[in-house]
């Protein structure tokens, strides 16, 4: 552990987390195994309504896919928070959530009583079990990210899961760029073809770092980003 | 492209309204009705929202949408998926070929960060969405809807490709005078529509206008 590092753990496979990241921190995940999915959302924990837009995410920026340099938007102009490291290059913003009926018709049921916590989970339901603990709802359910899956989508708008994008050892960190609500499970993407229920577990480590920096790469990757940085900075002044 | 026309004649519906650009729309439309958007100009994004009318938690959602088709572009065909996994409504015709889902609504907020920090003052979807949720309480006493009910939304005639390498671009529209996209419900659901008002570019071509609005009964009755 570097001395940066405040801890680590790992989300079991098709398990979900929660955390309020603090400004001043940053998330690194780490697929370990490789094919990991890591679905997330994100809110200002001081006021959730305020919380990432998937639409004003990608239009910032002109991208259909989260790399370094990539900023997470709020609705509210602000940046929740970036992506400062990447070690993969492709980050799936608009794949969505798996749910109980896709689950169920991919890979059988399977109930807690005869499999215990290898039991079948969902992505939307996972999401609105952890949104409950913080008093959240189904009213709050919002767009997510898939890190460390990729759909490829061709010029007739047909979307396929790209296989391999993530290898193990493959890493994302994102810096809180705001007090941020992050949520995340590790049930598979809902367009990947793997006939089976095979989840895989991620590490993520937390650690202390500066705020973004004049230089900063995602602050200057576009100027719609360097006019985010400004309006969260306000945020806080 | 596909284009599909409709059967419907405009002199059969039961409804019908003209929704001026930088105006709002809110409406329920009964289980088996149909909903014709006519971009009556050409070149007009219509940001619009589907609810289940007797649970507004059950809404649009364009993941699930686009997830469930694995196609990005709305069309004939095009089953509107709710985030509890319900058709909503179907795509029934269309003669425009392609309506986005991933562009969004604009917001006086989102306008500063990609345009300039001194547009917040220019008028955007996302307040007429709030106007109207306003309203609509008004008119139905505690059927609440709020910002966190602001789902991502359609873009009808909004052209908005993904290429290969991930950009997502905004092409011109490829909508035309009269084009049209038509629904049918699949249950009874709450309509809601901004008739955009973005003026910093090109999904109204720099001029927003009128749309019309009509409702056909279901088939039968």
């Amino acid at each position: 552990m570097s001395q940066d590092t405040l801890w680590e753990e790992v989300i079991q496979p098709g398990a979900t987390w929660s955390h309020v990241l603090k400004r001043g921190t940053a998330l690194r995940i780490v697929d370990t195994e490789g094919g990991a999915n890591a679905g997330a959302i994100f809110y200002n924990f001081e006021c959730p309504t305020e919380r990432y837009n998937m639409p004003d995410t990608l239009k910032a920026q002109h991208i259909a896919r989260l790399t370094k340099g990539s900023a997470l938007y709020s609705d509210m102009g602000r940046v929740l928070c970036s992506v400062t490291e990447d070690s993969i290059g492709w980050h799936d913003p608009i794949g969505g959530a798996s749910d109980a009926q896709l689950v169920t018709k991919k890979y059988g049921e399977a109930r807690y009583q005869e499999h215990r916590n290898a039991f079948h989970r969902n992505a939307r339901d996972s999401f609105l079990v952890e949104l409950g603990k913080w008093g959240l709802g189904p009213r709050d359910l919002t767009p997510n990210v898939n890190f460390f899956s990729r759909v490829d989508v061709s010029q007739d708008g047909a979307m396929t899961f790209h296989p391999d994008n993530s290898r193990a050892g493959a890493r994302v960190e994102l810096r809180a760029e705001m007090n941020v609500l992050t949520v995340i499970n590790t049930c598979q993407h809902p367009l990947d073809p793997e006939p089976g229920y095979k989840p895989k577990p991620v590490r993520l480590v937390i650690r202390r770092v500066p705020p973004a920096a004049p230089d900063d790469v995602c602050r200057l990757s576009c100027p719609e980003n360097e006019r985010g940085f400004i309006l969260t900075e306000r945020y806080f002044q | 492209m596909k284009l599909t026309p409709s059967k419907l004649e405009a002199a059969h519906a039961t409804y019908s309204a003209e929704v001026p650009a930088g105006e709002p729309w809110i409406h329920e439309v009964r289980k088996g009705q149909y909903l014709r958007i006519v971009d009556l100009q050409g070149n007009q994004a219509v940001d619009t929202l589907f609810y289940n009318a007797h649970d507004y938690a059950d809404r649009y959602s364009a993941q699930d949408t686009i997830r469930a088709q694995a196609n990005l572009y709305l069309t004939t065909g095009t089953r509107l998926i709710s985030s509890g996994g319900n058709a909503l409504a179907t795509i029934v015709a269309d003669t425009c070929g392609r309506h986005d889902t991933l562009g969004g609504a604009c917001a006086t907020e989102s306008n500063m960060v990609r345009y300039a920090l001194a547009k917040r003052h220019m008028h955007a979807c996302r307040n007429s969405f709030l106007k109207a949720i306003l309203e609509w309480d008004q008119q139905r006493p505690g059927r609440i809807l709020e910002k966190r009910d602001i789902a991502s939304n359609i873009n009808f005639f909004m052209n908005v490709p993904v290429t290969p390498e991930g950009k997502l671009t905004f092409e011109d529209g490829i909508s035309e005078p009269g084009k049209y996209v038509e629904v049918r419900a699949e249950m009874d659901v709450l309509v809601l529509i901004s008739n955009c008002p973005q003026l910093n570019n090109p999904c109204n071509a720099y001029n927003p206008t009128p749309i019309q609005v009509l409702i056909w009964e279901a088939a039968g009755e």
